[in-house]
């Protein structure tokens, strides 16, 4: 799948379509969203006083530029597929689970278990994500320009995770094939994850990912990688008895 | 689910405004449990009055003449206001725990909410917006409150397995969660002295607080207590006579915002209910972390 560039000189050829959630309903919103079709003119989209609303811009699946003036609750842009969404605010738990690709930039905060089972795309938090970010990730791309939380990474299965700032405890329980880069201290790594080498191909990797979310002045190398050490992937006769 | 909320004024200004500052947060997060609601509040006090919130299902015939009745059982002036189907009851405060008593023997019915020299507590079955109409609870006034919405699962949906608890003078607990070690930490308490009126495991975390307090620990202290010996999931947020608490177990996987401005610091499950606060756009708004304990005392 190829890389998602976050274009920040989108062209807007026709006026922004807006939705005022203190007017229009939120099902109103994802319903003309969920119409577009390939092609269609209506590229650029405003959803104004969202005030925490659940599920604001959920599978959308066409490229188009969704902002959101303010602060989300659950499940924003989840399942999104193609779409560039920008919360100018917090999120609350789960943003972008299960996304596919496209992009998800938070200003703000995340909460719980951001990015979780995502697919594809990016999903960059510009402040702090807390507990469970990137929890059984699939594949997803998540750039943190904060802190993460405890239990982050639990179980993930592949993509990336960048976090500049640090990690709560137990990061990356139980993962198998994610790779987490972490520049600040992690509190304790989780079961089975390790600290690895960086070799050339993740900093070269860790480049690509700090310029798609737009992260200047920080350099690969001050990152650390962390992994699976594929120790819990088959089952080990000699555990037999402790079950 | 469940939605909690919370409200700790620092500005006096407000104080009007609490009980309708409140209502709108828990209606707000309605659809995180519709099975009941309550509200305490926290009103200004009185030298020569203390309160005891009472509830009947019956009140036209409970709340009838129970003033001069209890009174004369008691020996001390009695005031009772009914709303709906809670009343407060004001006495001198020496003799409340005597009014208490006589109100069980006078009406064995009759449930008791709370007591204190400033609480009051309602809460029924139903959603919040019923609840606060039905207690006109936006007309309250108060320097803080704490409020709940009820998605069950521990116990019946009644109006005594709908929070808060209180279990002392002037405390009350909402929770957000379900402790599994609440059977054995209650036979515990009980073994102290301590009285349950429900199955419920939240009125054994709002009894173990009251304990801990009774054996002279703060608020946050008592709270501290909690991440080692209650075992499940759970925010709590608490009021005290004067204080505002909160705290998460270790996992965190309940949800919750805080609010902090100079005039007032706010609790909620979600952001939702914090959006109308005044303000809120300038606030320092963040996730409370697990296991770390947050108070604020006037």
């Amino acid at each position: 799948m190829p890389a998602t560039k976050l274009s920040k000189a989108a062209t807007h050829d026709h006026a922004s379509r807006i939705f005022d959630l203190d007017v229009s309903s939120l099902r109103e919103l994802n319903q003309a969203l969920h119409a577009l079709t390939p092609g269609s003119n209506e590229t650029a989209w405003e959803v104004l006083h969202p005030k925490g609303s659940h599920s604001v811009a959920v599978g959308v699946d066409q490229p188009v530029t969704i902002d959101v003036r303010g602060s989300v609750g659950y499940y924003c842009g989840g399942m999104n597929s193609g779409s560039t969404i920008t919360v100018h605010g917090s999120a609350g738990p789960g943003v972008g689970e299960n996304m596919m690709s496209g992009s998800i930039i938070v200003k703000g905060d995340a909460s719980q278990y951001a990015g979780a089972t995502g697919k594809g795309g990016l999903l960059v938090i510009e402040g702090n994500a807390s507990s469970r970010c990137g929890i059984s990730m699939k594949g997803i791309d998540i750039v943190v320009h904060g802190n993460i939380g405890h239990m982050s990474a639990f179980m993930a299965q592949s993509g990336n995770l960048v976090v500049l700032g640090d990690a709560g405890d137990a990061l990356g329980d139980s993962i198998y094939e994610a790779r987490l880069f972490v520049r600040g201290k992690v509190d304790s790594l989780g079961a089975d994850c390790i600290a690895k080498e960086m070799r050339p191909e993740h900093l070269e990797l860790l480049q690509g990912l700090l310029d798609r979310a737009g992260v200047t002045g920080v350099k690969p190398s001050e990152f650390k990688r962390y992994g699976s050490a594929r120790t819990l992937y088959n089952f080990n006769i000699d555990n037999a008895d402790a079950y | 689910m469940c939605g909690i909320v919370g409200l700790f004024l620092k500005d006096k200004s407000l104080e009007p405004q609490l009980g309708a500052m409140l209502s709108e947060m828990l209606v707000s997060l309605s659809d995180r449990g519709p099975d009941s609601a309550g509200i305490a509040i926290y009103g200004a006090p009185s030298k020569n009055e203390a309160k005891i919130t009472i509830q009947s299902a019956k009140p036209a015939r409970d709340f009838r003449d129970l003033d001069t009745e209890l009174a004369k059982a008691i020996g001390a002036p009695v005031s009772i206001a009914v709303k709906s189907t809670h009343a407060v009851v004001r006495t001198t405060p020496a003799k409340i725990d005597e009014a208490r008593e006589a109100i069980q023997a006078l009406r064995p019915d009759i449930r008791i909410m709370g007591a204190g020299d400033v609480v009051e507590i309602y809460k029924e079955v139903g959603l919040p917006e019923a609840v606060v109409d039905r207690f006109d609870v936006r007309k309250m006034t108060g320097t803080h409150g704490i409020g709940h919405t009820r998605m069950a699962t521990e116990s019946a949906v009644t109006t005594m397995g709908a929070h808060p608890f209180s279990t002392g003078a002037d405390q009350c607990l909402v929770h957000n969660g379900s402790l599994s070690n609440h059977n054995n930490v209650r036979r515990e308490l009980i073994r102290e002295g301590m009285k349950f009126e429900t199955e419920n495991d939240t009125e054994v975390a709002a009894a173990y607080l009251s304990s801990q307090m009774a054996h002279g620990k703060n608020l946050g202290e008592a709270l501290e207590g909690t991440l080692s010996d209650l075992d499940g999931f759970f925010t709590f947020v608490v009021g005290t006579k004067n204080g505002f608490g909160v705290v998460r177990d270790p996992i965190a996987c309940k949800p919750a915002v805080m609010a902090e401005t100079d005039q007032y610091v706010a609790f909620g499950s979600e952001y939702r209910a914090l959006t109308k606060l005044p303000g809120i756009d300038n606030a320092r708004v963040w996730e409370p972390e697990p296991a770390t304990v947050y108070f604020w005392e006037h």
